[in-house]
């Protein structure tokens, strides 16, 4: 394993103490740490070039614009796209919400159908399940295969003439399983369906080509990735963002404004209304620009051996059940699991205590809690700046857990 | 560990493993569903009321050792009480758990005289995310008694 452990102060988060030891953060999939020039480059904005952006006549507004534009050029550099194909929003959440009001309700009607994964990402199944309900689509589940993996080995019998969606997530936050995106983009192809990739979990984790992958829209957050909160990105094929009505009016995304109707501004801007998050938008450049130096490859590389490790240690761990593929070329970097009769919650508590931060419940989900029939579950998840001294720290926590639990 | 043993005390992993009146009721009863959307604690609670007195009452959830054992300590002491009583004992745990203002209810000289099982709960106050946990069972009794009564 390369080691990457010299990396670590480069996040100033990371030499924290909690409850009297040091920090063991093990819930990068619920939002990652944040490198110092992360940091630096939004308080340098503001330090430096604030001032809104786009219209202003003004030097600063001039170097504000160039700071944000810059950080969307950087931000399509890193999945290898054009800078007009990526449009920044909220986070993937939002992007997925826009797809759903701006591309779907144009182009659903009664009996068409949306075919989503039982393993997604309640922010890949919510705008589905709601623009079902003003188009009278139908909302259809694929299920996963025994690596836990979405299954497409039926994918025929599933996706006819009237699907007109599929929605699936390119790697899952907690199973961890990756895709498969090939047979679900082949599948689309077959029937003139698009295909919508929640990008959250494998665009921080993987190294990824938007124009290669063959989808036809994807949605990524920043702070998934090293970035702020706040922001996030909608990339699409150039044909699909035009097919795209704008979610959100004012100022921004016009282009003429008369007293009865307006004209839009050209793709991305069309779907950026308001004064942008600008500060934001420079940490998310940053954090792409920190990914981009270590190299996705090595990012991608680290994952898969940490991951291996903590599997084989886990494996060591007596009543221990973990949720997802074996085999490491399948999945990132999230684990899920289940020890014994002890809760997930009761299991983050006393791991706590040794300093170790996991995740515990439904993983934004339900629904995959309830086809795995668990009522929750523990997950662990790794990310560039964990080591293999973590993983021991993990386990021997949850020995100790054992303990408490009257379980030896 | 000190922490961790005084949370998981073993009254607490009792009721946890062998949690009291667990079921439901049937013919005329309150009922009351309550959950913890962000971490999967979830109850279905029955209760009967005659004259004012909680005459039969049984639970059904699954979730953390800290829901369920209150819920089940919960389940031990009701039947019998009146529903005054129970508004009563529900104010003295809310107290104990530092959900609502008032003096501490329980005496260190006289471990278990105020709230009896209960009072194991007292740890929980350590560890502020999970008290929620503690006060599930105890918000969807209300519930299911807050109900009008035909």
């Amino acid at each position: 394993m390369k080691d990457l452990s010299a990396l670590r102060s480069d996040f100033p988060i990371l030499q924290r103490e909690v409850n009297g030891v040091p920090l063991v953060y093990l819930d990068s999939a619920a939002t990652t740490q944040k490198p110092q020039s992360v940091l630096d480059a939004m308080d340098n904005y503001y330090k430096r070039h604030n001032a809104n952006v786009h219209r202003g006549a003004h030097t600063l507004a001039g170097e504000a614009t160039e700071d944000y534009e810059g950080a969307r050029s950087k931000v399509a550099a890193f999945i290898g796209t054009s800078a007009a194909q990526v449009a920044f929003s909220r986070g993937a959440t939002t992007s997925i919400n826009h797809i759903a009001y701006g591309w779907g309700l144009n182009h659903l009607k009664e009996g068409d159908r949306i075919v989503v994964s039982i393993s997604e990402h309640h922010a890949n199944l919510v705008p589905w399940q709601i623009i079902t309900r003003y188009t009278g689509a139908e909302l259809i589940y694929l299920e996963l295969d025994d690596d836990f993996i979405i299954d497409t080995s039926d994918l025929e019998s599933v996706v006819d003439d009237r699907v007109k969606i599929i929605a699936f997530g390119g790697m899952s936050n907690v199973t961890g399983a990756i895709g498969p995106v090939e047979p679900l983009v082949e599948a689309a192809a077959s029937v003139g369906a698009i295909t919508v990739l929640d990008g959250a979990q494998l665009v921080p984790h993987a190294p990824v080509s938007a124009d290669d992958l063959g989808v036809d829209f994807m949605a990524f957050s920043s702070h998934k990735m090293l970035g702020p909160t706040g922001i996030g990105a909608l990339w699409g094929r150039p044909e699909r963002l035009e097919e795209m009505e704008p979610t959100e009016g004012g100022g921004e995304m016009i282009n003429i404004v008369e007293r009865d109707h307006s004209t839009w501004a050209p793709v991305p801007h069309k779907f950026e209304a308001g004064t942008p998050p600008i500060a934001e938008a420079v940490g998310f450049g940053a954090a792409v620009d920190y990914l981009s130096a270590v190299g996705m490859d090595v990012v991608a590389q680290h994952e898969r051996d940490i991951t291996a490790f903590a599997l084989e240690r886990l494996s060591e761990v007596p009543d221990l059940t973990v949720y997802g593929p074996k085999d490491i070329t399948k999945r990132g970097g999230a684990v899920s699991f289940s020890l014994a009769d002890i809760h997930p919650h009761d299991l983050a508590t006393i791991v706590d205590q040794d300093g170790v931060a996991i995740r515990a419940g439904h993983h934004c989900a339900r629904p995959l809690m309830k086809y795995l029939e668990v009522p929750a579950t523990a997950r662990a998840s790794f990310y560039l700046y964990n080591t293999p001294h973590e993983v021991d720290v993990l386990i021997e926590a949850l020995f100790k857990a054992r303990k408490v639990f009257g379980l030896g | 560990m000190a922490q961790l043993d005084e949370l998981y005390r073993e009254v607490i992993l009792d009721h946890y493993r062998n949690p009291r009146r667990r079921g439901s009721l049937t013919g005329d009863h309150l009922h009351a569903d309550g959950n913890n959307p962000s971490c999967g604690d979830e109850f279905a609670i029955d209760v009967i009321v005659e004259d004012g007195v909680i005459t039969d009452a049984a639970m059904q959830g699954q979730g953390c050792s800290i829901s369920q054992a209150s819920g089940s300590m919960m389940m031990d002491v009701i039947v019998g009480m009146s529903v005054a009583d129970v508004a009563d004992l529900t104010r003295k745990f809310k107290i104990m758990m530092t959900i609502e203002e008032g003096e501490d209810p329980v005496d260190p000289d006289r471990p278990g005289a105020a709230l009896g099982d209960l009072e194991a709960l007292q740890g929980v106050r350590k560890f502020p995310v999970r008290i929620k946990c503690a006060d599930l069972a105890w918000a969807t009794l209300e519930d299911a008694l807050s109900q009008p009564v035909d």
